[in-house]
């Protein structure tokens, strides 16, 4: 089959680029209405698990998302409250910093209805690995500290500038960056909720 | 055209990153380790094929003038179907390739091998050394992936293999440029013994 090649005027070259862009969105529009509910059903079910992770146990209750705009930040912070019986049990807070070693990095901080920390990870990061990303559970135990804390009482500084709170080895910004985030996820909750950080109760050791 | 020749010339003699050393940002910045290393070679491999049959199919069609840009639609289209693809159904691997998947639109391989082949040769050729280049490139990505990640933090495939921390340089970037340049010097040693 000798088809000669197709020369480049003005026409062709138009026609040409028209059908394969034309062809070409077409395919993607097909391809991403097939992709949609997937996508959608994955990251629900991250949500949740990252959820689940910082509030065991917050998959038995109905979840509910409130966007909380914090005082010293550009973007929303995510609430999501968990309510059991009709009672809310738990907050997990999505929060962020841009304090980080290499751009912003967002955490999930799960509260019980004082402020206190249930637990916390990393949900994405963009920090040194093997060193920065200690600060995610997926690999070290790093973030175990924050635990049963009330940010009222527990300084969320690192010890090097006077606070409670272990720096990870060689990732002391990233770790900075951390304190920064839940310290930004407390701080809402606390303007939120309308608590009195002094009412909080006193630090068990 | 020998089809066996063609397919196999991706692996040693002419292997995008050990010979060509075409696409080597996604090579030192996806190998850090040997599934992040593997994924991006598969993703990658799927775009090339995609793109070396469409482009053989309509390279009489496409003028000459106009051939560049009508390639690089062709491509994106690809690597965005592949990056839907991914995050629908592989959140793992969406999770640590992330923004590494877009830009496989620019990755010299993939635009070379339509330049260099698939717009002078037939549809089925063109399949064969979409095939061999991109498992030639996951190969030695996969390599370079084990590498890092062994001397980095002493595990394969995330299974760890001795205790310790291993050299952290590995994981950076430093590590990259050293493994993958030992890995060419190897290459380039097994092609001049072969000639």
């Amino acid at each position: 089959m000798a088809m000669a090649k197709t020369e480049s005027t003005f026409k062709n070259m138009t026609v040409v680029l028209t059908l394969i862009t034309t062809v070409a969105a077409v395919g993607l529009g097909f391809v991403y209405y097939l992709t949609q509910e997937p996508i959608k059903l994955v990251k629900a079910e991250e949500l949740k698990k990252s959820i689940n992770l910082v509030v065991p146990g917050a998959d038995k209750g109905v979840i509910s998302e409130v966007a909380v705009k914090p005082d010293d930040g550009i973007d929303s912070l995510y609430f999501y409250e968990i309510v059991i019986d009709g009672k809310r049990i738990a907050t997990a807070v999505k929060t962020y910093t841009d304090k980080g070693f290499s751009g912003r990095f967002t955490v999930m901080v799960g509260f019980d209805t004082l402020g206190n920390i249930i637990d916390n990870n990393v949900l994405e990061h963009k920090e040194t690995p093997g060193l920065g990303d200690k600060t995610s559970k997926s690999k070290s135990t790093w973030n175990e500290q924050f635990k049963g804390k009330n940010p009222a009482n527990f300084k969320l500084i690192v010890k090097k500038d006077g606070g409670d709170v272990d720096a990870i080895t060689a990732a002391t910004i990233s770790s900075r960056a951390y304190c920064d985030a839940i310290q930004r996820a407390y701080n809402a909750f606390v303007a939120y909720y309308k608590i009195n950080p002094a009412s909080a109760p006193a630090e068990q050791k | 055209m020998n089809q066996w020749k063609n397919f196999t010339k991706g692996f040693i003699k002419e292997n995008p990153i050990l010979v060509l050393v075409l696409g080597t940002c996604p090579t030192l910045a996806t190998t850090s380790s040997a599934f992040n290393g593997l994924g991006m070679g598969l993703a990658t491999t799927f775009v090339l094929v995609g793109s070396n049959v469409v482009i053989s199919l309509l390279a009489k069609m496409i003028p000459d003038k106009v051939r560049i840009p009508s390639y690089v639609v062709v491509i994106a289209t690809f690597v965005t179907i592949v990056d839907l693809l991914i995050q629908a159904y592989v959140p793992a691997l969406y999770a640590t390739l992330g923004i590494f998947i877009p830009l496989i639109v620019v990755n010299c391989i993939v635009l070379g091998r339509a330049e260099a082949f698939a717009n002078k040769n037939t549809v089925m050729s063109s399949l064969v050394d979409g095939v061999g280049m991109g498992l030639g490139f996951t190969m030695a990505l996969g390599i370079l992936g084990a590498i890092r990640e062994l001397l980095g933090s002493g595990a394969i495939f995330g299974m760890k293999l001795f205790n310790g921390d291993g050299a952290l340089v590995f994981v950076l970037a430093p590590g990259a440029f050293i493994a993958l340049g030992y890995m060419i010097a190897l290459v380039n040693k097994i092609n001049k013994a072969k000639n």
